[in-house]
């Protein structure tokens, strides 16, 4: 690969990088994200390459990551020059002959399509692109576009605008998408005042928990004493139920990269460091194979563009620990220690990585910058809602049925997130709770559902936007339960160097545990709560600082279930093991003995045909027969 | 020089001064367990949490990190302050149920042990207050013993848990150690003491013929220092 | 003896990749823990010897984090992800029905070296919950049901 110094060299990549998006071939392209390959995606690819190369068919066959929707994966986009691009969903292996038949006649018989797009939205450059010229043809007009999918109706995609679009890695794809433009125009064309400022406008607050400004942020870390200065790119997202910054550092690592070399430019800095979590092998891999084309592109490294500039990025694997979310004890971690939290009162701009000025942004964060750059702070600031502008990634998971990565404009309602965008709560089941911001966050109760979810208005309720996850919970879910949970999990990342967070996080936890096993005494509710002040406001970093809030909301939202748990020593969701207990409906009961058979303790029995019986002494409270049984038989309460 | 107010009171502290240094100064008592002229604060215990005021914003900070502002407003005892400290205290009752010490400091500021809170068997009288390791680092400059593990696992002691090579018995962690934690047995003439799991053979003065350091401790010193070895032979009573 | 000197010439190998300064030590166990399964007291006494860190710090880190164990690990590591999505939708049922089948309790090695089973804190596979790992390899929408037969495939 050349280097790419000028203008005319981003230009010639990007030609280059349009004709393989958008190519004269017949292009296939395999979802390949972790999620991807976790349903079969590399089986789908692996069929779909022995078969191309034994019908000797003139295909590229692609990567890409993932567009967001994990539920229909694997999911496979068929390119047809001058055609429509489809999407189709569920592929597995065997499908694959099929739909090779399918593309090389150019129908849809065999497969049906999920959707088509009819064009690809290039955000950064502003507008769109259209796979065709004219109307699309009449045998593909059945078939949705993908703005007709609900759950991509309401999204607006800036943060994840390339995943799922681009093979990761190609730069020149990510070129022809508008990439490394917005550095040029920084590095040749703008004073570091000027990119901080317009980073200012865009109200920009980061996307990793504490919704900081950035820009004020990257001013501060300008603004600090030093010759050398770091910025960092924090990518240890270890929030339970949240993964869309892995989607990020998987699907569009440049976007990441570009971003903090911006911010380099405008801080002052010529060193970076990417800190990745442990569990993200597949990310690691594309960032590093990004960095190092980036590097061998001229992109990093010295005299970048031709300017002058200097700047490269190291990538630092964690090491499984919660705690190193925070930016104090990542820095102890890159360092090489183990990951405790220092008190903030001189904050990291000034004195952070080996106490020099540190700026550390998350990895959604940085994937926003080159955006700005291009569209314009007061672009970005247009979106979204008053103070909490542009938009943020979600990773809608739990009891709802569409599963996935979405982005949405700050201050959208809840209610079209769950309802509209997630498509509502599988089973007919009642929707209960949402939980965000991880474990410093809290559980939002289905009467807050009108909430517009911005970082203020879900602080308003008791909650958080953390980095982005929203637990869906439906009326099987106890919250008890998750506030355990949640305790239970803080508890073992705790680093152990303060009091409140060390020690009185595991006396919560005790405490929960009792009354999710029916010993809890009058009292504790308030105990907790009294605890829980005590803590947030002791403790020595944000961790301590937060743990407790999923105790609080659940207890401000959900005060009955615990008053059931502790004086009824009833659990209402049936979930709590030692005060429920399953039995079979005789009159639903058909007999059929699968519950028999998948019993593990052997503890049901009955003849065939016959209703069943379960010998309460001997049952584990497993679940297997309520999981398996076809007629609803089996209950639980 | 800082300007603000403790307590009410109108102080003035010097720069880089910390509010809790401000406040000794000023005769104010915040409790602490931590902290110590030797190694400096890490801000763990949080026994010494202040209410700090700046215009309309109320936090709670640690006295012992944060630095002395021009214009704050410190409480030492307000409502929220005490109650951290509270917490705290009954947490560290429940963990070291046989500390003198941390039962002391709960007597004088009345606090009872949480009934809810079963008292630990396992975790001797260690409170972690990262003294001894600091001590050991920073003083000593071995780093014979460090943390292991984390959240409530966390302990401390040698690499694991079995005789140090590096330690040289010097005792200065046991010294430190504010509840008795870390124990440290002589020998009843003297002639060997045993810190960590490990004896170390004593060094008898030249003058007096007492035992006084362990030879690991002196051969230290000779090697760190430069000295001859011969030159750390007579104890400091008869220097 | 001979072993020992392997074990030496590893740590040294991988020290020289990432340089002998703390900064690099976390790097270097990862590494070391890819290569032994473990890390071993031996090899953490040696690296001791060959980086700029007391052994006391060595210690601190090697317990700190979950990535890294003290003690062998069996042939295949399954990990039960214990995120947010994966509790609701049921992680527990499936780490209880592993420690009954494996017959071990989580965070041990079963007799026979096969198996360690763990928990894992969310590994970002929410939209297939619950999800577990083995060997690296991701199981989706697992129940209970399919946990034998997958560890007959893993044993045979």
């Amino acid at each position: 690969m050349s280097k790419i110094k000028t203008l005319d060299d981003l230009n010639q990549a990007g030609k280059r990088g349009l004709a393989a998006l958008i190519p004269s071939r017949i292009k296939i392209m395999v979802g390949m994200a972790t999620s991807g390959i976790a349903s079969g995606a590399q089986e789908v690819y692996n069929a779909l390459e022995a078969e191309i190369k034994e019908r000797n068919l003139d295909i590229i066959l692609s990567r890409t990551a993932s567009m967001g929707m994990d539920c229909m994966e694997p999911l496979v986009d068929v390119l047809l020059p001058g055609k429509p691009r489809l999407a189709y969903s569920k592929m597995t292996a065997k499908k694959a002959p099929a739909l090779l038949d399918q593309v090389a006649k150019g129908t849809i018989e065999a497969i049906k399509p999920f959707y088509r797009m009819d064009e690809e939205e290039f955000i950064v450059l502003g507008g769109a692109k259209r796979y065709f010229k004219g109307a699309a043809p009449a045998y593909l007009r059945g078939i949705p576009t993908i703005q007709e999918i609900p759950f991509y109706k309401k999204q607006v995609k800036i943060a994840t605008r390339n995943c799922g679009l681009i093979d990761p890695e190609s730069l020149d794809e990510y070129i022809a998408k508008g990439g490394y433009f917005s550095l040029y125009k920084a590095l040749t064309g703008m004073k570091p005042e000027a990119i901080v400022a317009d980073v200012i406008a865009s109200g920009l607050r980061g996307r990793g928990g504490g919704g900081f400004r950035t820009g004020l942020k990257w001013k501060s870390c300008r603004d600090a004493e030093g010759e050398i200065k770091y910025v960092i790119c924090n990518g240890d997202e270890g929030d339970p139920g949240a993964y869309m910054d892995r989607s990020v550092m998987e699907g569009d690592p440049h976007s990441v990269i570009e971003g903090m070399i911006i911010g380099a430019f405008a801080i002052g800095s010529h060193e970076g460091y990417i800190y990745v979590r442990n569990e993200y092998p597949l990310a690691v891999k594309n960032l590093a194979f990004a960095i190092a084309k980036a590097r061998k592109c001229g992109l990093l490294g010295k005299n970048i563009f031709e300017t002058g500039f200097d700047f490269d990025i190291k990538i630092s694997k964690g090491a499984g620990a919660f705690v190193c979310g925070e930016s104090t004890a990542l820095m102890a971690s890159l360092e090489g220690a183990a990951g405790e939290p220092r008190a903030k009162y001189i904050h990291t701009v000034e004195h952070g990585l080996w106490d020099r000025p540190s700026n550390l942004n998350n990895v959604e964060t940085w994937a926003n910058v080159p955006a700005i750059l291009t569209r314009g702070g007061k672009w970005f600031a247009g979106i979204g809602a008053k103070n909490s502008t542009g938009t943020k990634v979600f990773s809608l998971v739990g009891k709802i049925n569409n599963i996935g990565l979405v982005e949405v404009p700050m201050g959208t309602p809840l209610k079209d997130i769950v309802y509209e965008i997630g498509g509502g709560i599988p089973g007919g089941r009642k929707f209960k709770a949402v939980q965000t911001g991880g474990p410093s966050g809290g559980c939002i109760p289905e009467k807050l559902i009108d909430l517009p979810v911005d970082f203020d208005e879900l602080r308003k309720a008791g909650s958080m936007m953390g980095s982005g996850g929203m637990i869906i919970m439906d009326d099987r879910t106890c919250m008890v339960d998750i506030a355990h949970y949640f305790i239970e999990f803080l508890e073992s990342e705790s680093c152990g160097k303060c009091v409140p967070c060390r020690e009185g996080i595991r006396r919560m936890k005790d405490i929960l545990e009792e009354i999710c096993a029916g010993k809890g005494q009058a009292g504790d509710i308030e105990l907790l709560q009294e605890m829980s002040k005590a803590i947030i406001d002791g403790s020595l970093c944000a961790l301590g600082g937060s743990a407790p809030n999923p105790v609080l909301s659940t207890i401000q939202y959900f005060r009955d279930e615990y008053e059931a748990h502790i004086s009824e020593k009833r659990c209402p969701a049936a979930v709590c093991k030692a005060l429920i207990a399953y039995s079979i409906d005789k009159k639903k009961c058909t007999g059929c003995g699968v519950c028999r058979k998948k019993c593990p303790v052997k503890c049901i029995t009955g003849e065939k045909k016959k209703p069943h019986v379960i010998d309460r002494k001997k049952c584990i409270k497993c679940g297997a027969c309520y999981e398996s049984c076809k007629f609803d038989a089996v209950t639980v309460k | 020089m800082a300007k603000f107010i403790i307590d009410g009171k109108k102080i003035e502290a010097e720069n880089g001064a910390t509010v809790l240094d401000a406040a000794r100064e000023n005769g104010i008592e915040i409790p602490t367990l931590c902290t110590h002229d030797e190694v400096g604060s890490a801000g763990a215990c949080r026994l010494c949490v202040v209410e700090v005021k700046q215009g309309n914003r109320a936090k709670i900070v640690a006295s012992c990190l944060y630095p002395a502002e021009d214009g704050i407003a410190v409480d030492t005892k307000s409502e929220r302050v005490m109650a951290v400290r509270r917490l705290v205290l009954q947490l560290l009752l429940a963990r070291c149920p046989g500390s003198g010490l941390i039962q002391d400091l709960a007597e004088q500021m009345g606090v009872k042990p949480e009934p809810r809170f079963t008292a630990d068997t396992d975790k001797g009288k260690c409170i972690l207050c990262r003294l001894c390791v600091r001590t050991c680092e920073q003083v000593v400059g071995v780093s014979a013993i460090g943390f292991s593990f984390r959240g409530a696992d966390k302990t401390v002691g040698t690499p694991f848990h079995e005789n140090s090579q590096v330690c040289i018995g010097c005792g200065a962690c046991a010294y430190i150690c504010p509840t008795g934690h870390i124990e440290m047995e002589t020998t009843k003439t003297g002639d060997s003491r045993t810190i960590w799991g490990r004896t170390f053979k004593m060094a008898t003065c030249k003058v007096c013929g007492r035992y006084f350091a362990p030879e690991d401790q002196l051969k230290y010193i000779s090697r760190t220092a430069g000295v001859p070895l011969e030159n750390l032979a007579v104890c400091i009573s008869c220097r | 003896m001979k072993k020992d000197k392997t074990v030496e010439k590893q740590v040294k190998e991988i020290v020289d990749r990432y340089g002998a300064e703390k900064s690099s030590l976390i790097a270097i166990l990862q590494d070391m823990q890819g290569a032994f399964g473990y890390l071993p007291k031996d090899a953490l006494i040696f690296l001791n010897e060959v980086v700029d860190v007391p052994l006391a710090r060595i210690y601190e880190v090697a317990t700190f984090y979950n990535a890294f164990s003290l003690t062998p690990r069996g042939k295949y590591l399954v990990e039960v992800c214990a995120g947010t999505a994966c509790h609701v939708t049921g992680a527990l049922t499936l780490m209880e029905r592993l420690e009954r089948d494996l017959e071990i309790r989580c965070g041990e090695t079963t007799g026979d070296g096969m198996f360690t089973l763990e928990q894992v804190r969310c590994l970002g596979c929410c939209s297939l919950a619950p999800v577990m790992r083995i060997g690296g390899n991701i199981h989706a929408y697992l129940t209970q049901d399919e946990i034998p037969k997958i560890l007959r495939n893993y044993r045979q």
